[in-house]
């Protein structure tokens, strides 16, 4: 009866006072250690895409400048015109993949210039990666010439596009539809064994680039080059 | 008598299928005298884009100056609703996904578009680029049609059409004295259509410079397209050739790719 009167009574008073002071510096010491660590872990993260971000979007100087065909898109007619330019560029047996960010970023870059005839913000830094890989032999989305593309030995481009790109893109079918073509079309120009390409968006897939042109279908290239490209 | 149930069972059936039959003839028959030749109805998808949250192309804030602000949404909503009442006057019948800024889905404005077997199929856009009327078909590759078609691929079959009828919007839009750019792209809503389906993009008149800024007269690129002549010009000049399709000569009455 004793024990149990004991449990019935006042529970804070056997429990001493400095145990009720350790406990709360212990959860406050606890709080402030997960705020600490969570403003550790983005900082963290901050600083690894800041890292991603200061990658060279554009090749060293001391690689031999080359010249660089873009295929330039202009809103006032809606046509892609050639324009040859002399660029840095990394090898394109070393590296590929960088060899078509650099020309792609260069590209941008024309679009982002204040007197762009085809005005879309963002510059070099908007193309995160160009992954190229063998053609898909079963190809559905770019059926018969995706087969005969993957006989011929030709690549698949996977342009990868920031976020920030998209969401700022100017919205039209025609503006969005002249940015696919004009990058897939300097891709070919540059890299003719490019023979289709897809696009992400901070690596993820993405419906429409900006409200109209679709971005989940394979785009073949062969389809972006102006006619008078394309004939001989 | 042991034979005699049986046959009375056997004519029983024969005269319930009889009278069956009767009457499920008499109302066809009835309904081919009433109407001998009933023309087909000839009917056009008018799809104005976005809507609700989905405002499309847009600049400015909806807070800031009324003159000021635009969206891509209320643009199609008015072009869509001009040609309604257009089309109709002219006795056809309109079948539009959208009658208030409501967001439709994509699969349902399409869903719409297939089950009403129409003779065009149009998708109202709007854009602060560019200039004047751009005129978009998919660029899907032409296919032959199957009796169960992709949901993705389903203008395959139509493309030839749909690019006949581009070029009779295209003329019809010329003659109106309108600047307009023919192209193909890759627009879902488009590729999904099972019907001559065109993509209309509406741009400034007089051409804005950049996406939110003055055209070459001075007239900003939001006032080009908020401009109620204009709209109704192009309104006009669609109908027209909405008309002009309808024609026998186009070839347009049939309903199959």
């Amino acid at each position: 009866m004793a024990l149990a009167g004991i449990g019935r009574g006042s529970f804070a008073a056997v429990i001493p006072r400095y145990q009720t002071v350790l406990f709360i510096v212990l959860l406050a010491a606890s709080v402030i250690m997960t705020v600490l660590l969570w403003r550790q872990l983005d900082r963290a993260h901050q600083r690894m895409l800041d890292g991603q971000n200061s990658a060279p979007t554009q090749a060293p100087l001391v690689a031999p400048a080359e010249s660089a065909t873009l295929m330039v898109a202009s809103d006032a007619d809606g046509a892609l015109q050639p324009r040859i330019l002399s660029l840095p560029l990394p090898s394109l047996e070393a590296n590929p993949g960088a060899r078509a960010r650099a020309i792609l970023g260069r590209l941008l870059d024309l679009y982002a210039a204040a007197d762009s005839a085809h005005p879309v913000p963002g510059g070099a830094a908007s193309v995160e990666q160009v992954f190229l890989l063998p053609e898909p032999a079963g190809d559905s989305s770019s059926g018969a010439a995706g087969n005969k593309n993957a006989q011929n030995g030709s690549e698949l481009a996977v342009v990868n596009l920031s976020g920030s790109f998209a969401a700022n893109h100017p919205s039209g079918i025609e503006t969005e539809t002249l940015t696919v073509l004009s990058i897939c079309a300097t891709l070919h120009a540059n890299l003719p064994r490019v023979a289709s390409v897809r696009f992400l968006v901070d690596g993820q897939q993405r419906d429409t680039l900006a409200g109209h042109a679709d971005l989940t279908r394979t785009y073949l290239t062969s389809q972006a080059v102006p006619s008078e490209e394309v004939t001989p | 008598m042991r034979w005699s149930e049986p046959m009375a069972e056997g004519e029983g059936r024969r005269s319930r299928a009889f009278a069956f039959i009767l009457l499920a003839t008499t109302p066809m028959v009835a309904l081919a005298q009433a109407s001998p030749v009933q023309a087909p109805r000839y009917t056009v998808v008018l799809d104005a884009a976005h809507g609700g949250d989905d405002t499309g192309g847009h600049s400015g804030t909806p807070s800031g100056s009324q003159s000021q602000f635009w969206a891509e949404k209320d643009t199609t909503l008015a072009l869509s609703a001009r040609l309604r009442s257009l089309l109709a006057a002219r006795g056809i019948a309109v079948v539009t996904t959208r009658d208030s800024d409501t967001n439709v889905d994509r699969v349902r404005r399409d869903e719409l578009a297939n089950h009403a077997n129409a003779q065009a199929c149009i998708s109202l856009h709007a854009s602060l680029s560019g200039t004047g009327v751009h005129l978009f078909t998919s660029s899907l590759a032409p296919s032959q049609p199957a009796r169960l078609q992709p949901w993705s691929t389903a203008q395959g079959p139509w493309i030839n059409r749909s690019l006949s009828f581009a070029g009779v919007l295209n003329s019809a839009l010329q003659h109106a004295g309108l600047n307009v750019a023919l192209g193909r792209t890759s627009l879902p809503v488009v590729d999904s259509m099972a019907c001559p389906a065109v993509a209309i993009e509406l741009s400034p008149e007089g051409g804005a410079a950049n996406g939110s800024g003055q055209s070459g007269s001075g007239r900003s690129g939001i006032d080009s397209l908020n401009d109620a002549d204009y709209q109704a010009r192009v309104a006009e000049a669609i109908a027209a050739a909405i008309v002009e399709w309808r024609s026998p000569a186009s070839g347009a009455g049939a309903s199959q790719p």
